[in-house]
C-alpha cells in the first residue's frame, strides 16, 4: 500500500513537472485497466509485435500509475476469441488494443466487448465492421508499395528492368502491389517483368529469384516486398554470379536490413521502407494516453512508412527487438 | 478383414505356394496384362515427369538448361532426403507430421551451438563438423523418441507427431525470441560451400540426396531389415508370428527418418544461414506428398525409393515450371500442384 502511494505520489509529481498541476490531478482520476492482444510469435514479424507490445506495458505502466495492462498473445483466431472473454470476465478490462488474428472471424467477438462498454482500438488486420472498434491504428501499405517503386524509378532513372516477389495473397499485399504499379506507370521505360509469390519467406524467394534469374537475362534491380525475403534474393544472385543487379529493395525494416544499411555492407541494399512491428507499440501508447485523459483517438491513425537510408537508419535500428 | 498382401512382400517372402495361389484376386487369365500394367503403375510417376518435362521446354527454352536442372535438383535434395526416411516410415505403416518442425528446431539448435562455441574451438571446420555431428544426433534422438513412444507408449504416430510438430516448432520460437537464429559471418562463409560448392560439375546437395538415395534403397530392398519393414506394414500380426522384433524394427524406422531429416539440415543451414519459425513450413507435407505421388501406399506395406525420388523431383520441377512461365494466374500456383499430383496419383492407382 505504502508503496504504491509513494508510485502515485512519484508519478503524480513527475507528471507536474511536465503539465500544469490540474492537468496531472485529471490523469491519475482515471484508471485504465487495458488489455492487449496480439498473436502469437510464429515469425520475424509477429515476434516483434510481442516484444513490442510487452516493451509498451513495461514503458507506459513506469510512466502511467492509473495504468494496467494486461497481454495475452494466441496462436489462431478462435483462442484471441477466447482470450477476450477472459480479459473482460477475469481482468475486468476498460480498453482495448487488438491486433486482430483474422479480420472476419475476430469482429463479433470485438463488436460484444465494445457492446459492454470497452474502448476498443483495432491495430494493423482491420475488421468486416468498423462500427467494431473505436479507433484503428495502422502501417501504411500503399506508401509501402509507392515509396519502393518511386525509390526504385528515381536509381534507375526512369528506365530498366525491375521483378518484384510478393507476399502471401491477401488484401494487404494488394494493396502494396496497386500501388507500386501505379508509380510505375508513370515511367514508361521501366518494365516490370513479372511478380511472383514468395510468401513473406527466405526459402520461397529463394527459389522465386534462382527461376527469375534463369529466366530474365537482363534485371536491373529486385523489389523483395520484405527483408525477410530480400536475404533470400540476395543469396540467389550471390550463387548464380549475376552482376547486372543493382539494387535489391526489401521491405519493413528488419533490424538485420537496417545494420546492413547503416554500415554500407552490401552494395545492393541501400535504403528500405518502415512498416515495423513498433506501431503495435505506438498503438498502447496513444490509445492509453487518450484515455487516461478521458479522451478518444481519432477514427483512423496511419503510422507513415519511412524511406531509409544510410543517413536516417540509426533512428529505425532497435538492437534489442528480435525483428 | 485381412489387409491385401502386397507386391513387395510377395518378392519379399516368395514361396512357390504363394505364387500358385495368388492371394490378390487377378482377372483370369490375364496374368501378362497384370504384369504389364504393374509395370505401368510403377512407371506413373516418371511418366508425368517426363511429360512435365517435355512441358516445361516447350513453355521456356531456359527450363532444360544445365544450370536450371541443377537449381532445380539442388532445391529437392532437401524434401528429397527427408522423403526418402519418410517412405520407409510409411512402408512401415507409420507415418511423421513432424520433419518440417524437426528441421526447423535442428538447424535452430545448430546454429545457436556453432555460435557459442565459435570462440574456444577456433577453427571453423571444427565447429562445422560438432554442428553436423550435432544435427544427425538430434535427428536420431528425436527419431527414437517418436519411435518410443509409438511402440512403448502405444500411441498412434499421427498423434505422437502432431504432439511433436508443435513442441519443436514451439522450442524453436522460443529459442529464437520470435525473431531468426542467424550463423556467424565468418561460420557462415566456412559453411557455404557444402550447399553452394560442385564436385564434377554436380552441386554437394545433389550428390549427397543421390548417396542417401542409393543407401536408402539398399537398405529397403537387400537387407532383412528392410523386409522386415514391408512385412510388417502389409500385416503386422503376421509379422510377430514371424518372429520379427515388431517394435525395435518401428523404433528404427523412426530414427532413420530422423537421421535424414538431420542430413537435410546440415545441407539447408549453409543455404540461408539461419533459421526461423517459418523454416521448413509444410516440408512434412511435401515429403509425405513426394512418397505417395512415387507409388508407395499410405497404408503401408509396399513402395520403392526410386518411386519417391522421382515424385520429389516431380513436385518441384512443377513449381519450377510455374515460375519459369507466366501462362496461369500466380494465383493458381497450389491449383496446378494439386491437380497433377492427383493426375499422377490417378496414373498409378491399385486396382481393387
Amino acid at each position: 500500500m505504502k508503496s504504491v502511494l509513494r508510485k502515485l505520489a512519484l508519478g503524480a509529481s513527475a507528471m507536474a513537472a511536465l503539465l500544469t498541476a490540474s492537468g496531472a490531478l485529471a490523469q491519475t482520476q482515471n484508471q485504465v485497466n487495458m488489455g492487449v492482444a496480439i498473436p502469437a510469435a510464429t515469425h520475424g514479424f509477429t515476434g516483434g509485435i510481442v516484444w513490442w507490445a510487452n516493451q509498451a506495458k513495461k514503458d507506459l505502466e513506469k510512466a502511467h500509475p492509473g495504468l494496467k495492462i494486461t497481454v495475452k498473445t494466441a496462436a489462431n483466431a478462435p483462442e484471441q476469441a477466447n482470450q477476450l472473454q477472459d480479459l473482460l470476465t477475469v481482468n475486468k478490462i476498460n480498453t482495448l488494443v487488438i491486433f486482430p488474428f483474422e479480420s472476419a472471424s475476430l469482429t463479433k467477438p470485438v463488436a460484444q466487448a465494445k457492446g459492454k462498454g470497452v474502448y476498443v482500438t483495432v491495430v494493423d488486420r482491420g475488421l468486416t465492421d468498423t462500427s467494431a472498434q473505436d479507433a484503428y491504428v495502422a502501417g501504411d501499405n500503399t506508401a509501402f508499395g509507392r515509396i519502393a517503386a518511386e525509390y526504385l524509378a528515381k536509381k534507375l532513372n526512369g528506365k530498366g528492368n525491375i521483378v518484384a516477389l510478393r507476399g502471401i495473397p491477401t488484401t494487404l499485399d494488394n494493396e502494396r502491389m496497386d500501388a507500386f504499379n501505379a508509380v510505375l506507370k508513370n515511367y514508361p521505360d521501366i518494365k516490370l517483368l513479372d511478380a511472383r509469390y514468395g510468401n513473406w519467406n527466405r526459402d520461397d524467394a529463394f527459389k522465386v529469384m534462382q527461376d527469375y534469374l534463369t529466366r530474365f537475362k537482363q534485371i536491373d534491380a529486385v523489389w523483395a516486398a520484405d527483408d525477410d525475403m530480400a536475404v533470400g534474393v540476395l543469396k540467389a544472385i550471390e550463387q548464380a554470379k549475376r552482376t547486372d543487379i543493382k539494387e535489391v529493395f526489401g521491405g519493413a525494416g528488419a533490424k538485420g536490413m537496417v545494420k546492413t544499411i547503416m554500415e554500407g555492407k552490401n552494395k545492393l541494399i541501400q535504403a528500405d521502407v518502415s512498416y515495423s512491428p513498433k506501431f503495435i507499440y505506438d498503438a498502447i501508447k496513444l490509445t492509453a494516453e487518450a484515455r487516461l485523459k478521458g479522451e478518444k483517438l481519432p477514427p483512423n491513425t496511419i503510422i507513415p512508412s519511412v524511406l531509409i537510408t544510410k543517413e536516417n537508419a540509426k533512428d529505425f535500428y532497435f538492437p534489442d527487438s528480435p525483428f | 478383414m485381412p489387409p491385401e498382401p502386397t507386391d513387395a512382400v510377395k518378392q519379399g517372402a516368395a514361396t512357390p505356394a504363394a505364387a500358385g495361389g495368388t492371394p490378390r484376386p487377378v482377372e483370369p487369365g490375364s496374368r501378362a496384362g497384370g504384369r504389364a500394367r504393374a509395370l505401368l503403375h510403377g512407371l506413373g510417376p516418371l511418366l508425368g515427369l517426363i511429360v512435365l518435362c517435355i512441358a516445361g521446354t516447350v513453355l521456356n527454352g531456359d527450363f532444360a538448361t544445365l544450370d536450371n536442372v541443377m537449381n532445380v535438383l539442388t532445391r529437392t535434395a532437401f524434401i528429397g532426403i527427408i522423403a526418402v526416411g519418410m517412405c520407409f516410415v510409411i512402408i512401415s505403416g507409420g507415418i511423421d507430421l513432424s520433419v518440417g518442425s524437426m528441421a526447423a528446431l535442428i538447424a535452430g539448435a545448430m546454429i545457436l551451438v556453432m555460435n557459442r562455441l565459435a570462440p574456444s574451438l577456433g577453427s571453423p571446420t571444427s565447429v562445422i563438423a560438432l554442428g553436423i555431428g550435432i544435427a544427425l544426433l538430434l535427428g536420431a534422438l528425436f527419431g527414437l523418441a517418436h519411435g518410443l513412444l509409438i511402440t512403448r507408449g502405444g500411441i498412434e504416430p499421427f498423434i505422437v507427431t502432431l504432439g511433436t510438430l508443435g513442441i519443436f516448432r514451439a522450442y524453436l520460437t522460443y529459442f529464437a525470441d520470435g525473431g531468426a537464429l542467424t550463423l556467424d559471418m565468418e561460420l557462415s562463409d566456412a559453411y557455404s560451400p557444402v550447399y553452394y560448392a560442385n564436385l564434377l560439375g554436380i552441386p554437394i546437395p545433389v550428390w549427397v540426396f543421390l548417396a542417401v538415395a542409393l543407401v536408402g534403397g539398399l537398405i529397403l530392398n537387400r537387407t532383412a531389415y528392410g523386409r522386415y519393414v514391408q512385412a510388417i506394414g502389409s500385416n503386422e500380426q503376421v509379422a510377430r508370428y514371424a518372429a520379427v522384433d515388431v517394435n525395435r524394427i518401428k523404433v528404427l524406422t523412426y530414427m532413420l527418418l530422423g537421421i535424414c531429416v538431420g542430413i537435410a539440415t546440415v545441407l539447408y543451414v549453409p543455404r540461408l544461414g539461419s533459421a526461423s519459425p517459418t523454416t521448413g513450413l509444410l516440408w512434412e507435407l511435401e515429403a509425405i506428398a513426394a512418397v505417395i505421388v512415387g507409388g508407395t501406399a499410405l497404408k503401408g506395406g509396399s513402395g520403392t525409393i526410386t518411386g519417391t525420388v522421382v515424385g520429389a523431383v516431380l513436385l518441384s520441377v512443377i513449381s519450377n515450371i510455374l515460375n519459369l512461365t507466366s501462362i496461369i494466374s500466380v494465383y493458381l500456383n497450389s491449383a496446378v500442384q494439386g491437380f497433377v499430383i492427383i493426375g499422377v496419383a490417378f496414373m498409378q492407382r491399385r486396382r481393387k
